[in-house]
């Protein structure tokens, strides 16, 4: 009885088409965000914020833009950290070379930076498909990481390309604890994930997707399958680019090109891949997932080797968890190719006929 | 049959069409009136959907010309087509498989939508208002073919005979003034093809959509169109009325020939 659709007779289409059509999820969104600006804010401590928090919204950020791309319109990339390091590189550019930018402009600008190169690399995509072009992705990603540590412009002549990103002054007000750039961060982030499923819920959504599930079908009905590409790359990049701004000033506060590896670009993938390809809750639910195993298992591992009397050595963890990430994203490629948000689906739809299936 | 037919909308003159070294089309030539219900006819690899990918711009043949009202068209694109009203459904369903019904039939009415992505992203401006406005339509698409049950359903999960409805219901989202069908009843059962057939007749009636058909079924063929052009190894053999048609000696022999 909890969570239902009945009852909820839709009387209007302006009511079937919100954002959030069933009163639980809309009910369900607010006291999230209330938790999320206020009760952590009051609760979490210092470590939660810098380790685990603000990487998990910037990753999940990340994701959103790599669901954009792969998830809705279907062109698989592995370039995504790439996009990000043009972010953070473009974000420190601005804040060194235009006198007095502010913050949230510096990262719009290199959201577009990112979405300018992004537009660049996805040409490739309006000959090529699939594997193909997930290739030509990967020669992004190779390329970019080896400009940014070939051109010392780039990185204002330092030392194999590192950067230490300026301060964060935020109207005047200089942003130093881990609180307040989490709700910096937090603010972009839920920003842009809204805009992202007005997007997705839209023509320019299904304008995507149509290109994804059937191009000649796509073109047929009107869609020029060029400029519908080349939106996603843009968009996807714009994403990319943001929270790669955000992962240098918000986060690590120092970056170099190598730190953007492909590693990283395997890592946004697997989280949209556990989380929900094709889904925007997906990308929140994947990053959580990806970036609290390892932490999860770094504390339960050793726990659990001590109850059976086991020798445990601290390479066994990593060497577990690739295997347990192993084992999770075969079992999802195979079995749930929508990922946690799928599953996240059916429970609810069990939960609308519970307690009388049938 | 009481309604008009009107003048000649779509002439396609002298169409040829090679894939390397397999003709699909030789020296085609056929007209297409307004109103009118098309039948195009003929045994496998004829080149009935070939012909129909060329009207819509898939194709690009080698020769010949196409003229669309009177005007000749150039380097047609299958997107161009969508936005001179030419909507189509295909012989091995097209649906977009990842989305509901719903949203299959609303993105056949995207070259109508005008609003632009950031529009969508900050949900301002024309955005919201599209979205009005083409539900209603689509919601009447809807109740015209009678699927209003099914419509939050991802097409992927619907039988094969519904799939075969919302793809014509996505295509009349459009509001196409000419409509390509390419097999709309194969492989459906008795019950189905009645209420396919009703529904053609109803759009062409209704709201005056010229048709063009490609069907095996001859008993639909002669029943519900006005003219039928028949192929054969990528040659017209025959054309006109469906009782002309049924007395050609070539259509007969080409039928007979091909097993039929
Ligand atoms: N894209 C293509 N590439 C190569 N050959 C093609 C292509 N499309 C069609 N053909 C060839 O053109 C010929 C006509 O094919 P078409 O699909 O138009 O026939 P059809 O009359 O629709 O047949 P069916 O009744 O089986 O649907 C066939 O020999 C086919 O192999
Ligand atoms: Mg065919």
């Amino acid at each position: 009885m909890l969570y239902r659709e009945a009852g909820q007779f839709k009387t209007t289409y302006a009511a079937d088409q919100q954002i959030f059509p069933i009163r639980q999820d809309r009910i369900g969104i607010i006291a999230l965000l209330v938790v999320a600006f206020i009760g952590v804010p009051l609760f979490a401590s210092e470590y939660w914020f810098s380790a685990i928090l603000i990487p998990f919204l910037i990753f999940a950020l990340a994701a959103i833009g790599l669901n954009v791309l792969t998830g809705y319109a279907g062109q698989l990339s592995l370039g995504s950290a790439a996009f990000m390091a043009v972010g953070a590189y473009a974000a420190y550019n601005f804040q060194l070379r235009i006198e007095g930018i502010p913050i949230l402009v510096s990262f719009v600008l290199a959201g577009l930076t990112a979405a300018g190169v992004g537009i660049l690399f996805g040409l490739p995509s309006l000959r090529i498909k699939g594997f193909y072009l997930a290739v030509a992705t990967l020669a992004a990603q190779f390329f970019i990481v080896w400009c940014l540590t070939k051109f010392p412009w780039l990185s204002n002549n330092s030392s194999s390309g590192v950067i230490s990103t300026q301060k964060l002054i935020f109207f005047g007000h200089e942003l130093t604890t881990p609180v307040e750039k989490y709700l910096l961060v937090l603010s972009v982030v839920v920003v842009l994930a809204l805009a992202a499923k007005n997007m997705v819920r839209s023509s320019t959504g299904r304008a995507w997707m149509a290109v994804r599930d059937m191009d000649v079908a796509a073109s047929v009905i009107g869609i020029k399958l060029m400029p519908t590409k080349l939106l996603a790359f843009a968009v996807s990049s714009f994403y990319c680019g943001v929270a790669g701004a955000m992962y240098a000033f918000c986060y690590l506060g120092s970056v170099e090109p190598d730190g953007f590896s492909l590693e990283m670009s395997f890592k946004i993938l697997f989280m949209i891949i556990i989380g929900g390809v094709g889904s925007i809750m997906g990308s929140f639910l994947g990053a959580a997932f990806i970036l609290l195993l390892p932490i999860f298992l770094d504390v339960a591992l050793p726990f659990v080797a001590d109850l059976f009397g086991l020798p445990f050595a601290s390479a066994t963890v990593s060497h577990i968890q690739i295997t347990v990430f192993g084992a999770l994203i075969m079992f999802f490629l195979i079995v749930e190719p929508h990922g946690l948000a799928r599953l996240w689906q059916i429970a609810k739809e069990k939960l609308r006929l519970w307690p009388f299936p049938h | 049959m009481s309604k008009k037919i009107g003048d000649v909308i779509l002439d396609l003159q002298n169409i040829s069409l090679r894939f390397g070294g397999v003709k699909a089309l030789t020296d085609i030539s056929f007209d297409v009136r307004e109103h009118e219900i098309r039948a195009i006819i003929g045994p496998n690899g004829a080149g009935k959907s070939s012909m129909l990918n060329v009207i819509n711009g898939v194709y690009h043949p080698q020769e010949g010309r196409i003229f669309w009202h009177g005007q000749e068209r150039k380097n047609m694109e299958p997107h161009m087509a969508a936005q001179q009203n030419i909507a189509r459904t295909f012989q091995n369903i097209a649906l977009f498989k990842g989305m509901t019904v719903l949203d299959n039939i609303m993105t056949g009415r995207i070259t109508k939508m005008k609003a632009n992505f950031i529009e969508h992203a900050l949900w301002f401006g024309r955005a919201k208002k599209e979205e009005l406005e083409h539900r209603k339509k689509v919601e009447e698409v809807i109740d015209f073919l009678e699927i209003q049950h099914i419509r939050k359903t991802p097409v992927n999960r619907l039988p094969y005979g519904l799939q075969k409805r919302v793809e014509l219901g996505r295509a009349l989202a459009a509001e196409p003034s000419m409509l390509l069908l390419d097999e709309p009843m194969a492989g459906m059962n008795v019950e189905e093809k009645q209420d396919m057939c009703r529904f053609i007749l109803d759009v062409n009636d209704q709201f005056g959509t010229t048709i063009v058909l490609i069907e095996h079924d001859m008993g639909v063929v002669m029943d519900i169109s006005d003219r039928v052009v028949v192929l054969d190894y990528g040659k017209k053999i025959g054309d006109g009325e469906p009782d002309e048609v049924k007395n050609n000696e070539d259509v007969i022999k080409a039928y007979l020939g091909a097993g039929h």
